[in-house]
């Protein structure tokens, strides 16, 4: 069968005002147990790639900047 | 990704740890300590900075067993009797015995643990008979304190490398693992004398009922890899339908937590305020009660702590939204619960398998060992019960030392190529697919069915169908399809999931009584039924590759329980609190 995408939201919500992955940084990318963290290759910036988080926290709490915030997911808010 | 040959490194070491969360980095340092020469790899799925159940620290130790408040022959009565028997004893009392000296060796390291004004460790009681629980109000640094030992011994480290297989020599002792990186697809092969087994619990297995895949009480990265692979590698899994359910946060899905708000007076209420069990210890005979609270039009149940004073539940508050599981507060804020106004509303969690809760592991003796020659496995997937996080390093700490030893005496085992080349062939299938199914949907309806078919009560009928049901979704594995490593990573956790999936219900299957409250509770053989299962259960792949299994006798007790004593964890329930 072709595969198909849809749309999710994001629980984890970065600030592109406070991110420095354009400096090299990849923190909260290091530090998600569930690997869904990556850099936007064009806005050099961190964003949540896969809807797959366990809202543990490391990226907001390694965060050196300040700039992620961990929602709880929609589906159990 | 192109289906050309594997990209593939090969490196040899003298005992490889699988797992960086709580028991691996704990068995690696062990084994250094023991031999600084000896080569240590740890091979770890996410980062070990942050990885594992521990991944934001811990609110306190549940086990420990610490002279004055409690000995190890107590403690061993303790587990034996809420385990219903079915315990190795001596494997329970080496943690025992190793749980003050690693409470010791933890505070050297900078691991703080909760004191009096005089020094002393401010034990707390939450077991039926035993005082065990000591709080750890600033444990969110253990990770960091772990990750430099790790570095000042030089263990070396490879994140973001899932194991897949384990490989074996000729002689049937272990020679190694597969592993595959999560971000590249390329092969990382580990020939090891020794390899530990770390890998945390089976926690991905029933769905959430919020229907979030990874809204789950473990960290969701422990799929069950460690069980799936002491399955193919022939190991015995022991006590699999002793399941882990736990009492949880609704929706959250974390705990809220009893052992936590217990001590101060916090305790679990059902909608009418009453208390209705007598221990909030995690059993399951307590989940039996839960359970049954919920049936009897009593429920929901809360954690009820409104009755407290302000300044018990602010410190409640700081332990429980700084430590383990932080997002707590977060969910509770938006929600509008405030201890100090509204309990928490708590359900049943969805199954899965978990030693460190329960009693559903690889099966080790006392060293840690399990049956295969030189394969040890340790924390939460280790068959020793109720070990939790404490029982986690202490069993670390003994697999690490004993195969230190192990090594001395060993060589390197000669696997076969061709069992290599099999095991690439098997994890790179779904990347040699242009289109089919996606791992999302797959994990998504193998838990699902997991709920339908699995959950207790467990009915005979219904596991049979949903046997039925593994099997069609097994077929359907030639159809699914990972587009980058990410996927493939995802697509090799929903295998991992249905294997588990598989033994969940051929060991529910296996054992026709009821036993450990509601974690084992047949419909179909409703009593317990000592004369024929007061025994393990092994399940195991056969020579023919078929899943088996066998009874194991329970070796005769080191510390006598008596008949009287053996009930106590029966009668949980307050009788003045029917409705």
């Amino acid at each position: 069968m072709p595969i198909i995408t849809q749309a999710k939201s994001a629980a984890v919500v970065i600030d592109d005002d406070k991110c420095i992955a354009e400096k090299g940084c990849r923190v909260c990318v290091d530090v998600c147990p569930l690997d869904i963290l990556a850099i936007d290759e064009t806005r050099q910036k961190a964003y949540m790639k896969y809807d797959e988080c366990w809202y543990c926290m490391p990226c907001e709490v390694d965060c050196p900047t300040n700039a992620v915030k961990v929602n709880i997911p929609y589906l159990l808010r | 990704m192109s289906a050309t040959e594997p990209r593939s490194e090969i490196i040899e070491a003298d005992i490889l740890v699988i797992g960086g969360g709580t028991g691996g980095p704990m068995a690696a340092i062990k084994a250094k300590e023991a031999d600084p020469k000896l080569r240590v790899i740890l091979m770890e799925k996410a980062n070990v900075k942050r990885s594992g159940a521990i991944s934001m620290g811990m609110d306190g130790l549940n086990n420990a067993v610490v002279p004055g408040y409690a000995t190890p022959e107590q403690y061993v009565k303790e587990i034996t009797v809420a385990n219903d028997g079915i315990v190795n004893q001596r494997a329970v009392m080496a943690y025992a015995q190793g749980s003050f000296p690693m409470i010791q060796y933890l505070d050297r390291l900078g691991v703080k643990f909760e004191k009096d004004g005089s020094g002393e460790y401010n034990m707390r009681k939450v077991h039926h008979m035993g005082t065990y629980v000591l709080p750890m109000p600033e444990g969110h640094n253990v990770k960091k304190v772990l990750y430099r030992q790790l570095r000042r011994l030089q263990v070396g480290v490879t994140n973001r490398y899932m194991a897949t297989r384990l490989l074996k020599g000729s002689d049937g002792r272990i020679a190694g693992a597969v592993g595959v990186n999560t971000r590249t697809s390329e092969f990382l092969v580990v020939k090891a004398k020794a390899v530990i087994l770390a890998c945390g619990a089976a926690g991905r297995l029933g769905l959430p009922a919020s229907g979030y895949l990874f809204g789950t009480y473990e960290n969701a990265a422990n799929s069950g890899d460690g069980y799936a692979m002491a399955y193919h590698a022939a190991a015995e899994l022991a006590n699999l339908e002793c399941y882990q359910i736990n009492p949880l946060i609704k929706d959250y899905n974390g705990p809220s937590c009893a052992y936590v708000t217990g001590p101060f007076g916090g305790y679990t209420a059902n909608n009418k305020g009453q208390r209705f069990i007598e221990c909030d210890y995690w059993s399951g005979q307590m989940m039996l009660e839960f359970w049954r609270e919920l049936q009897s039009g009593n429920g929901p149940v809360f954690l009820k702590m409104d009755h407290l004073r302000e300044e018990t539940i602010a410190e409640i508050e700081t332990i429980l939204h700084t430590n383990e599981r932080p997002s707590r507060g977060r969910f509770h804020e938006r929600r509008g619960t405030n201890y100090r106004r509204r309990p928490v509303e708590m359900h049943i969690s969805e199954i899965g398998f978990c030693a460190g809760h329960s009693a559903s592991g690889v099966f080790v003796d006392e060293h840690a060992r399990t049956t295969v020659p030189g394969l040890y496995a340790v924390g939460d997937m280790a068959s020793v019960p109720h070990n939790y996080m404490l029982g986690a390093f202490v069993n670390g700490g003994i697999a690490g030392a004993d195969a230190a030893a192990y090594c001395a005496a060993t060589s390197l085992a000669d696997y076969d190529d061709g069992d290599l080349r099999a095991e690439q062939d098997r994890v790179l299938a779904p990347t040699r697919r242009a289109d089919g199914l996606t791992p999302h949907e797959m994990e998504f309806k193998t838990r699902r069915l997991v709920n339908d078919y699995l959950e207790p009560p467990k009915v005979t009928a219904k596991m049979e169908i949903g046997q039925r049901r593994f099997a069609e979704i097994r077929e359907d594995l030639d159809h699914l399809c990972a587009r980058d490593p990410h996927e493939l990573l995802r697509a090799l956790e929903m295998q991992t999931i249905l294997d588990c999936a598989d033994m969940a219900a051929a060991a529910s299957l296996y054992r026709t009584e009821s036993r450990w409250g509601f974690y084992h509770q047949r419909v179909d053989h409703p009593e317990t039924d000592d004369a024929n299962w007061n025994c393990h259960t092994v399940l195991f792949k056969d020579a023919q590759g078929r899943m088996a299994h066998a009874k194991r006798a329970v070796d005769p007790f080191i510390v006598p329980v008596a008949e009287a004593e053996m009930g106590a964890y029966h009668q949980l329930r307050i009788r003045a609190a029917a409705a």
